[in-house]
C-alpha cells in the first residue's frame, strides 16, 4: 500500500516543528534555571566588589576583569594571525600539497580537546618560556585554541566573495594587496565577524585550558604577567569545591548575560557594516 | 592607418588546446575596432591578453608579441598593474563593487593616490558625463551602485574605466545583457569616445559591429579569418565564412 504523500508531509512538518521546539526548549530551560537560581544574588555590589573567603561572600569583580582581559587580548592576538592565514590560503597560494597540509593541520587543531591546549600552554608558556601562571600565558594558549575557528570561518567568508569583484579591481589597476584590503576583506567582514564571535564564546566559556595557564588567583590582575581567574573558572571552582552554589549560579548568570550582550552588539554592528557595503 | 596595438603571430595554448592560432592584426588608434565571431573563436582570450588579465588563469602558454606603442607588453619587464591603468576593460556582465556610485568611480583614482575631494568630484562627474550616465545619477551619487538598472550599471562600469584616462578601452560584449535603449546609449557614448581613445569592441551582435566600428575583424576557431574596414568586411567580404557569419547562416 502506498502511503498518502499528504500525510507524510504533515507528519514531517510536525516532526520538524517538534525538533526545533526541543532545541530552543533546552536552551530556554538552561537559561531559565540559571536565571532563577542566580538572579537573587546579582546586584551592583556583586559585580563591583571583591570576593571574600574564597568567593563564599562578596562579589566577582576581579573575575570580570580577568575574563575581559583574557578574551579581548586573545582575540586581538588570534584575529590578525587567523585572518592573515586565511588570506594567504585563499588569495596568495594555489592549491598545492602545502596548502592541503596547512588546512589539514588547521582542521586537526580544531578537534583537539581544550585540556590538551591547557597542558601544552602549561608546559610551553608557563614552564619553558618562564611566563608563569599569567594572563599572558592564558592569552597565548587561548589564542592558539581559537585560531582554527577564525581561520576556517575567515577562509569560507573570503572564498564566498565573488571572483568578479577581484577581476574588476585588478582591471582598474589594483595590486593584489589593494584588492584584498579594499574589496575582498570588506565583503568578507560579516563572515569573519561570525568566526570571531564564535571564538569569543569559546574563550569566555573555557575553563580547563585557562586553569592550567592563567591560574586561578582571585586577586585583581594589574598586568598581563599577573595570574587571574575568569568567570568560567570561578564558577567551576565555586561549584566543584562546594564553596557556594548561590554565588556559582550568580556568576553563571553574569557569564550567560554577557555572552548574550556580546552577541547582540556584534549582530547589530555586523548589520551596520553589511548595510554600508551593499 | 595609425597603429596603436600590433599583434604579431600570437599563439595561446590552454592546457593542450591551441586557443589562438597565430593571430596577426594591427589595431588603429582612435578608432573602434570590432571583433566578431562565434563562441570559442578566441576573441575574449585576445582581449584578456591585451590587458594581461590572462595572468590570473592557470596552465596558459603564450607565444608571439603584442606591441602597444611599439613596446611588447608580454615582456617580463612590463608591470601588469601599471599596464592595466593604461588599458580600461568593460566586461560582459556589469560588476559594480559593493559601494556607492561615487565610490565605484573613485576606486581607481584613489588607488593612484588621488584623495582630494574637489578633484575627485570633478573627475568622477566628468567621466559620468562621458558615459552618458550623469543626468540619471547626479542627485544620488551616494546610493549603492548595485541598485542601478543593468544598463546604468554597464555605463557605470564604462565611467569607472574612463576616469582612469586609459589609452585603450576594451569592451567584451558590453551589451550582451542589455535592452535596445541601453545598448543605444552605450553605442552613442562609444562613438563619442573614439575621438580620445582606441576602442576594441567584442560583440556577438554583428549589426552592432556594423553600426559603430570603423574596422572589423572576424575570428573563427582561434584564427583571424577576415580583417578590414567595416564597410569592406560587411559589403564585400573576401572569405565565404565571413559572408556566412554576417548573413546569419551560422554563429
Amino acid at each position: 500500500m502506498r502511503i498518502n504523500p499528504k500525510k507524510v508531509n504533515k507528519f514531517i512538518q510536525i516532526m520538524l516543528n517538534v525538533q526545533a521546539f526541543f532545541t530552543v526548549g533546552i536552551l530556554i530551560v538552561i537559561v531559565a534555571l540559571i536565571l532563577v537560581k542566580g538572579i537573587g544574588n546579582i546586584n551592583l555590589e556583586f559585580l563591583f566588589s571583591f570576593p571574600e573567603d574564597m568567593g563564599r561572600h562578596g562579589g566577582i569583580y576581579p573575575t570580570i576583569i580577568g575574563t575581559i582581559m583574557l578574551v579581548i587580548l586573545s582575540i586581538l592576538f588570534a584575529t590578525p594571525l587567523g585572518v592573515g592565514t586565511a588570506i594567504f590560503l585563499t588569495e596568495y597560494t594555489k592549491e598545492t600539497i602545502l596548502t592541503k597540509i596547512i588546512r589539514f593541520g588547521v582542521e586537526s587543531l580544531a578537534g583537539i580537546p581544550s585540556i590538551l591546549y591547557g597542558l601544552f600552554g602549561f608546559i610551553f608558556f608557563v614552564i619553558k618560556l618562564k611566563m608563569g601562571w599569567s594572563i599572558l600565558s592564558g592569552v597565548l594558549t587561548i589564542a592558539i585554541m581559537i585560531l582554527p575557528t577564525i581561520i576556517r570561518t575567515s577562509e569560507e567568508a573570503i572564498k564566498a566573495v565573488p571572483k568578479n569583484f577581484r577581476i574588476v579591481s585588478y582591471s582598474l589597476g589594483a595590486t593584489k594587496w589593494e584588492t584584498v584590503i579594499k574589496v575582498v576583506l570588506p565583503s568578507a567582514t560579516p563572515g569573519i565577524l561570525t568566526g570571531i564571535m564564535l571564538s569569543v564564546g569559546r574563550a569566555v566559556g573555557e575553563t580547563a585550558a585557562v586553569i592550567f595557564t592563567m591560574g586561578s588567583s582571585l586577586r585583581l590582575p594589574t598586568s598581563i604577567m599577573d595570574s587571574g581567574r575568569t568567570m568560567a573558572v570561578h564558577f567551576y571552582i565555586l561549584a566543584r569545591e562546594g564553596i557556594s552554589m548561590e554565588k556559582a549560579y550568580a556568576t553563571a548568570l553574569v557569564l550567560v548575560l554577557s555572552i548574550l550582550l556580546i552577541n547582540i552588539v556584534a549582530y547589530y554592528t555586523m548589520n551596520k557594516v553589511v548595510s554600508r557595503f551593499s | 592607418m595609425d597603429v596603436k596595438i600590433k599583434i604579431d603571430n600570437l599563439r595561446v595554448y590552454f592546457e593542450k588546446n591551441e586557443i589562438l592560432k597565430g593571430i596577426k592584426i594591427n589595431i588603429a588608434k582612435n578608432m573602434i575596432t570590432g571583433f566578431m565571431g562565434p563562441a570559442g573563436s578566441g576573441k575574449s582570450t585576445l582581449i584578456s591578453i591585451i590587458n594581461r588579465m590572462i595572468d590570473f588563469e592557470d596552465n596558459v602558454k603564450i607565444e608571439g608579441r603584442v606591441l602597444i606603442d611599439d613596446i611588447n607588453i608580454l615582456d617580463k619587464e612590463i608591470n601588469p598593474v601599471s599596464l592595466r591603468r593604461r588599458i580600461g576593460t568593460v566586461f560582459a556582465v556589469p560588476i559594480p563593487l559593493q559601494r556607492s556610485i561615487f565610490e565605484n568611480i573613485a576606486y581607481g583614482p584613489r588607488l593612484k593616490g588621488i584623495n582630494d575631494k574637489i578633484e575627485l568630484f570633478k573627475i568622477v562627474s566628468d567621466s559620468l558625463k562621458k558615459a552618458f550616465l550623469w543626468d540619471e545619477v547626479k542627485d544620488r551619487l551616494d546610493m549603492s551602485a548595485t541598485k542601478l538598472s543593468g544598463g546604468q550599471q554597464q555605463r557605470l562600469c564604462l565611467a569607472r574605466t574612463l576616469v582612469l584616462k586609459p589609452e585603450i578601452i576594451l569592451l567584451d560584449e558590453p551589451c550582451s545583457g542589455l535592452d535596445p535603449i541601453s545598448t543605444a546609449k552605450i553605442e552613442e557614448a562609444l562613438s563619442e569616445l573614439k575621438k580620445e581613445y582606441t576602442i576594441v569592441l567584442v560583440s556577438n551582435n554583428t549589426k552592432q559591429i556594423a553600426r559603430i566600428s570603423d574596422y572589423s575583424a572576424f575570428f573563427y576557431l582561434g584564427e583571424l579569418i577576415e580583417y578590414g574596414t567595416t564597410e569592406k568586411v560587411f559589403t564585400n567580404p573576401s572569405q565565404k565564412k565571413t559572408e556566412d557569419y554576417i548573413s546569419g547562416k551560422f554563429g
